[in-house]
């Protein structure tokens, strides 16, 4: 069924720390990994070993340069899934009903055994969040790990989606959006967390936060702090004090 | 946007087709004493233009064989509606058809719904671009409008050629109303073209949320190869080439099939020239369509 649910029990999604994320590429394997024997069909890699590979992935990370006014550029690595967004373009547009929104939690999924590989909904969706599987030829996109969340058979730690599990940042978190008590909204309700490109009208439940704003200098009042000289090995008190001083000042 | 040829001649042929089909609907108000010949050669050519379109839409599915899928969805999807409106078009014009070719009856009614249907069919694939808001080229009423005028135009393009097949001459007042189609057709394509150089509703800073800093630009791709957005949505024509194009697509699309059918009016060579107004037509609306897709920029763009 392709019309959105009015509402959702829930608003399941992941809240993306770009303070925190180092662009470790992490994730992307992780989700692979999972995702490649997990729910629906293999993300197929074709020609991997050649001159032009190519492969199926439901998380990449880009990374971004910023300038702003007055200091140094920053870089900002930016990992993009499926933002599950409560008005999914991606699943109106489906003409056999094999992209659904669940009414329970709100994650978007494809029914792979009812999908054409028409493509109508990667161009519907602002944010790349589908690709279209070249071996299986059906639409692959972030099931949110629904076949971990809610496993019984794993340990509970786990039950998380992949991504968010393997972060050795902490820089992936997951909850329910829709709740104002929950960790990940309070999170985003202290740090700022917001939409990407608001003006599609998609209502993403994924939140990113924002960099921190850096610090202007670490020194004294203009005097950049001399980081070489901080490096540099120095021994005091004992034998090796004396000695590294004594060595000083003979020159 | 990727032009794919499978949909390039799909929205080609299936337009001028279900627009001459339409135009036989209107038949039994129009046309009098039809010859059997008339009527076999424009309702097949009709039924071969419309049906060979979506046969060839299903070339660009991944899984065709599921296409009877696509049927279902109605309720919220163009795509869906295109289908069964394709579906209900094809059938109902085969029964009117039918009778007026093996009974003679010519049912004014089944001949409005043909006309509505095929009309219905070509708004619905118009409407499957405006619904796409990540492409800001297409998300224009005028989208689905232009495709209906360019189906009318070239439905009765081919109407005054097979008219003029078989009655020895297209007449001034069928001819001029062909024209007149063509004319207003792309003069709304031209205008359609005019508000191609907007500003874009999203950009790098918005879709990455980190435009209160500054300036955003992309220092690593997330992938060293090329990956299904790239080729899919990644596809874009300079805009050298696209003004290029565009001139050719008139010329070829409006200019000579113009002078041509002003030609036929009086010459004795006229279903030859008419014929060869079809063509020229057709091609430049082959190159119209490409260009639809070339031109398009597809909001994902932003994160590369």
């Amino acid at each position: 069924m392709t019309q959105l649910p009015e509402t959702t029990e829930r608003k399941l999604g992941l809240v993306i720390d770009l303070d925190t994320c180092v662009g470790c590429h992490a994730c992307v394997i992780s989700c692979k990994e999972w995702n490649t024997g997990g729910y629906g069909a293999p993300l197929a890699d074709t020609d991997a070993y050649g001159s032009d590979p190519s492969g199926t992935f439901l998380n990449r990370v880009h990374t971004f340069e910023v300038k702003p006014e007055n200091q140094p550029a920053m870089v900002t690595h930016f990992p993009k899934s499926c933002l599950h967004c409560e008005d999914a373009p991606c699943v109106t547009v489906c003409p056999t009903g094999a992209s659904f929104k669940r009414s329970e939690d709100g994650i978007v999924l494809v029914h792979e055994d009812y999908c054409i590989g028409c493509g109508l909904c990667a161009w519907a969706c602002p944010y790349g969040a589908r690709e279209m599987d070249a071996v299986e030829r059906v639409m692959k996109k972030c099931t949110l790990c629904v076949d971990r969340i809610y496993n019984e058979n794993i340990p509970e730690d786990d039950r998380v989606p992949s991504c968010v599990r393997t972060c050795p940042a902490g820089a992936r978190h997951f909850g329910d959006i829709g709740d104002p008590d929950s960790d990940v909204s309070k999170l985003v309700a202290e740090r700022g967390g917001f939409d990407l490109m608001p003006e599609q009208g998609t209502k993403p439940v994924n939140k990113y936060l924002p960099p921190r704003p850096k610090q202007q200098s670490m020194g004294g009042e203009d005097e950049p702090v001399n980081l070489a000289a901080l490096a540099e090995p120095t021994a005091s008190g004992g034998f090796l004090g004396w000695l590294d001083g004594a060595l000083d000042r003979l020159g | 946007m990727h032009p794919a040829y499978s949909v390039i001649f799909f929205t080609v042929s299936s337009g001028a087709g279900l627009g001459l089909l339409a135009f036989m609907g209107l038949g039994p108000f129009a046309v009098e004493d039809a010859s059997t010949a008339f009527l076999l050669t424009a309702f097949g050519l009709g039924f071969a233009m419309a049906v060979g379109g979506l046969l060839s839409s299903t070339f660009h599915l991944g899984r065709p064989e599921r296409a009877w899928r696509a049927m279902s969805q109605w309720r919220s999807s163009w795509l869906s509606r295109e289908g069964v409106c394709a579906i209900a078009t094809l059938i109902v014009a085969a029964i009117f058809a039918g009778l007026w070719l093996f009974f003679g009856l010519s049912s004014a009614f089944l001949g409005m719904v043909t006309t509505i249907f095929a009309m219905g069919t070509v708004w619905a694939t118009g409407m499957i671009y405006l619904q796409i808001k990540a492409v800001d080229l297409w998300h224009r009423w005028l989208t689905p409008v232009c495709y209906l005028l360019f189906s009318l135009a070239g439905g009765m393009t081919l109407f005054i050629f097979i008219h003029a097949l078989f009655t020895g001459k297209a007449g001034p007042e069928l001819s001029s109303m062909a024209m007149v189609m063509l004319l207003i057709a792309w003069a709304v394509k031209m205008f359609w073209w005019m508000g191609a150089n907007r500003a874009p509703t999203s950009t790098t800073e918005s879709a990455t949320g980190l435009g209160y800093l500054g300036k955003v630009r992309l220092l690593e791709k997330p992938h060293t190869g090329s990956n299904y957005l790239l080729r899919e949505l990644g596809f874009q024509i300079g805009r050298k080439h696209a003004q290029k194009l565009r001139m050719i697509a008139v010329v070829l699309g409006a200019v000579v099939p113009i002078l041509l059918i002003l030609l036929a009016i009086p010459a004795p060579m006229d279903v030859l020239w008419l014929g060869l107004a079809v063509v020229s037509h057709l091609a430049g609306m082959l190159v119209e369509r490409w260009l639809f897709f070339a031109e398009a920029r597809h909001a994902v763009m932003n994160y590369y």
